[in-house]
């Protein structure tokens, strides 16, 4: 009974939130910058960055603080990227935001290779607090996550500038009209979206003090269908990612299950679960799900 | 309300010009607005109107010229500078956001808070004290998406009076207006007149203008025409203004001569797309020779019922033949084939593709054609030719001939070139949905003539309009669509838009021609008038 208590209850809610974390930090980023009409493809890449530079500035200060803060900057870099190309240029979002993945991945394997060498980064860094119960420890970044979630409601539907934030991604002729910055609000939206990435993907490499290549596998892209799934709302959007955030630990965690079949015990079919059961939810349980009117359209003024 | 001695000039452009390019959309223009009127500024589509307005509302800025405000010259770096003059624009497209309730709209940018947080509450009660001082009735708290237009209106100008405009710029306000709703708006335009209230309102509509204006303006192509009072002035006379020549408002046309049925829709039912029933049980007929009316406000299921005919949207229940050709359920094509010519309602969506040149959206039905396609490739010779000749016949103006592309081309000369090409395949059912959507005074004249032309050589035509005074000038029978039933039917000629307009919101008075009535099963109103012969 013990036995079954760690393995499957804690172990498998640990696995949980470690896999959903960073998802729900991604998706709530997502969130920002598509509820202001920006399609941000780009969390992904966004994320590599906020991984390589988590572990890179807490190694060269020998503090976890300014190594989340490094990795919400370079998230944040990318994002502006994004905001120039997108918002001030009208450029296509998903072809700005495919660009700005492909060259985090480039930029970002060169930098560990030219900054850490083969051998990657040191073994001993500084990696942020573990809060909770002695057998139940998370990363600070969990309980943050979660205060982050309540954070974006009260932002989304509470504020003056949430409101300004949602006509913005509804319909930026009228709030152009009522004398709100479009491009303003749209600028601080994706800003907004590259630093949480950038603290997702922080979360990621925290989790094993390192980085390494491809490390975020995809996250980026499940936290946009979470987003979908979670209809552009925080709390939907959180349990979304907690779901597949499930679905990721459930499978780390079969591996070694003896009583299953030995096809399932492949973990390249195991691995595959998480994205089976997005795909499930996407197409079968999202319903109706309507985005933000303007989401993916350029504003042209007059 | 700020209060400036009434009759003083609050607002003026002098020699105002505004240059795109090398094209000239507003040229020395001089207006002023004086406080507590109702100035009216006519103008054909591409006058110049809109510029104008764009400029005072700070969205454009003019390339030569001055505004003033209160005698002192104004740059209005933008619309929140606009605002903070005491600018106010209800836009003809609204500027609401659907999804937002009706004060989140109108306090968007001006936000009564509470701390960090947006006080909504503070925000309805707010909106609910103008609503009441001004009769201008609408829910605060109801979503925008869930309200009439009527009441969409009735927000946007809470929205400028939320901001203390004392300029107030209306730009086409009773185009998608019900008559009882353009009635109510012109009872609130007074209203505010009487509180001082100076308002701009840009109408094409010219029954409205002599009805409510103290002054009128016209603009001709970027120039100002004139500024003339209203007394004195005609329909008429403001519409010479505008086209620079007479214009001829009523249609002339004979007395009809139905021939056989060439439509005939049996108890038809259809869907929209919420999977709501749009069409509910309609049935009517369309005879060779006779130009059939629907009339209704927007969204009774008008879009719905062409569809249907057109093949365009499944039906559910009913049948529809054309020439006694059973074509319920065929494809568009196939229900084309079989004669129709349709206009549709939003050219843009199906009438055209508006980044194909004007040769290419000619032969659009005509991919399957031996005339113009041999052995699958396009005879650029005999459509050119064609494009040429409907061009000509049609007067469709285009800056590069038919290579042109349809999207370069003004409204009115769009709509003509989908006219074209619909009424040369020589239908036997015309459907022309809002053919005059959008188009000039000069232009509606030209299609209305056309389509009685077609009328006269026999197609049956099935006209779907909003606008109330062309399915009355046009028809020479009005069906009355409401919710989807044919609630009442008139002989073209024997009805007033009064009677019309009731019928519109099902509280009709309309009588039933013999043998109409069982069918469509549903005259609303408990009282079944005779019209006498």
């Amino acid at each position: 009974m013990k036995e079954f208590v760690d393995v499957w209850i804690l172990g498998l809610g640990l696995a949980t939130l470690t896999y959903g974390t960073p998802l729900i930090l991604a998706a709530l980023g997502g969130l920002f910058s598509e509820r202001s009409g920006i399609v941000n493809i780009a969390l992904e890449g966004m994320m590599t960055a906020g991984a390589f530079f988590a572990i890179y500035v807490s190694v060269q200060t020998n503090s976890w603080f300014f190594g989340l803060i490094g990795a919400m900057l370079a998230g944040m870099v990318l994002a502006a990227v994004h905001a120039v190309a997108t918002v001030t240029f009208h450029a296509d979002q998903i072809v700005s935001g495919t660009a700005i993945i492909l060259i985090a991945a480039g930029l970002v394997n060169f930098l560990n290779l030219t900054l850490f060498g083969s051998e990657g980064s040191p073994p001993d860094i500084s990696s942020p607090w573990k809060v909770g119960p002695a057998d139940f420890r998370v990363s600070v970044l969990v309980p943050l996550a979660f205060l982050a979630v309540a954070g974006t409601w009260f932002v989304i539907f509470r504020t003056p500038f949430g409101l300004r934030l949602r006509s913005v991604g509804e319909h930026p002729r009228a709030a152009d009209t009522v004398g709100i910055d479009v491009a303003r609000m749209r600028y601080t939206a994706v800003l907004v979206s590259g630093a949480l990435a950038g603290l997702a993907g922080a979360f990621i490499s925290f989790n094993v003090d390192s980085y390494t290549e491809n490390m975020v596998a995809g996250n980026g892209f499940i936290a946009l269908a979470a987003l979908i799934f979670g209809k552009w709302k925080p709390v939907p959007v959180m349990m979304a990612c907690l779901l597949f955030g499930f679905a990721q630990g459930l499978a780390s965690r079969l591996g070694g299950v003896g009583w299953l079949p030995d096809a399932f015990q492949s973990p390249e079919l195991l691995n595959a679960l998480p994205y089976v059961i997005t795909l499930i939810a996407l197409a079968g349980f999202v319903g109706k799900a309507v985005p933000p009117a303007a989401v993916g359209k350029p504003y042209i003024k007059h | 309300m700020a209060q400036a001695t009434p009759g003083a000039t609050i607002l003026e452009l002098k020699d105002v010009s505004k240059r795109f390019g090398e094209f000239y959309a507003n040229r020395g223009v001089n207006f002023d607005l004086r406080a507590g009127e109702v100035h009216c500024l006519c103008g054909e589509n591409g006058a110049g109107k809109s510029t104008m307005m764009n400029m005072l509302y700070g969205l454009l800025e003019p390339t030569e010229g001055t505004i003033s405000m209160d005698g002192a010259p104004v740059h209005i770096g933008g619309p929140r500078h606009a605002i903070d003059l005491g600018i106010g624009m209800v836009h003809q497209h609204f500027m609401l956001i659907p999804v937002f309730t009706v004060a989140e709209n109108i306090v968007l940018a001006d936000e009564p808070t509470q701390g960090m947080t947006l006080d909504i509450k503070a925000a309805e009660a707010r909106v609910r004290e103008l609503s009441d001082r001004y009769g201008l009735s609408v829910d605060p708290s109801a979503r925008v998406q869930d309200i009439t237009v009527g009441q969409q209106q009735r927000a946007e100008i809470l929205k400028a009076l939320y901001r203390r405009a004392r300029i107030l710029i209306l730009d086409e306000p009773t185009a998608v207006l019900t008559p009882q709703e353009i009635e109510e708006l012109l009872r609130v335009i007074g209203l505010l007149r009487d509180e001082g209230m100076s308002i701009i309102m840009i109408t094409h509509k010219l029954k409205e203008v002599l009805s409510i204006a103290d002054r009128i303006s016209v603009l001709r192509r970027g120039e100002m025409v004139g500024t003339v009072p209203r007394e004195g002035q005609t329909e008429a006379s403001i519409a010479n203004m505008m086209v620079g020549r007479d214009v001829l408002l009523k249609v002339d046309k004979t007395e009809s001569i139905p021939e056989r049925p060439v439509l005939t829709v049996q108890d038809l039912w259809v869907k929209d797309d919420r999977d709501l029933d749009a069409v509910r049980g309609a049935s009517f007929e369309v005879h060779a020779g006779e130009i059939v009316g629907v009339a209704g406000i927007d969204g009774n299921g008008q879009e719905e019922l062409v569809d249907a005919i057109a093949g365009l949207r499944p039906i559910q229940r009913g049948r529809i033949t054309l020439d006694g050709e059973d074509i319920t359920g065929l494809s568009p094509h196939e229900v084309s084939e079989a004669g129709l010519g349709h206009i549709p309602q939003d050219r843009h969506r199906r009438g055209m593709v508006l980044d194909f040149d004007l040769r290419e959206n000619v032969m659009l039905h005509d991919w399957d054609k031996r005339d113009m396609v041999r052995f699958g490739i396009i005879d650029r010779a005999a459509s050119a030719e064609r494009a040429e000749t409907l061009c000509d016949m049609y007067d469709v103006r285009s800056g590069g001939g038919i290579g042109s592309r349809a999207g370069s081309l003004s409204g009115g000369n769009q709509q003509k070139l989908v006219i074209a090409r619909e009424i040369q395949r020589d239908p036997k059912l015309l459907i022309a949905a809002q053919p005059t959507r959008g188009v000039d005074i000069g232009a509606i004249e030209f299609i209305h003539r056309r389509l009685v032309e077609e009328r006269d050589a026999g197609t049956a035509v099935l006209l779907v309009s909003l606008e109330m005074s062309e399915v009355l000038s046009l028809s020479d029978r009005i069906v009355v669509i409401f919710e989807g039933e044919i609630v009442a039917e008139f002989e073209g000629g024997r009805v007033d838009e009064q009677r019309l307009g009731m019928a519109m919101i099902g509280s009709g008075d309309g009588h039933s021609v013999p043998g109409q009535a069982g069918i469509g099963g549903a005259l609303a109103g408990p009282e079944v008038e005779e019209t006498p012969a």
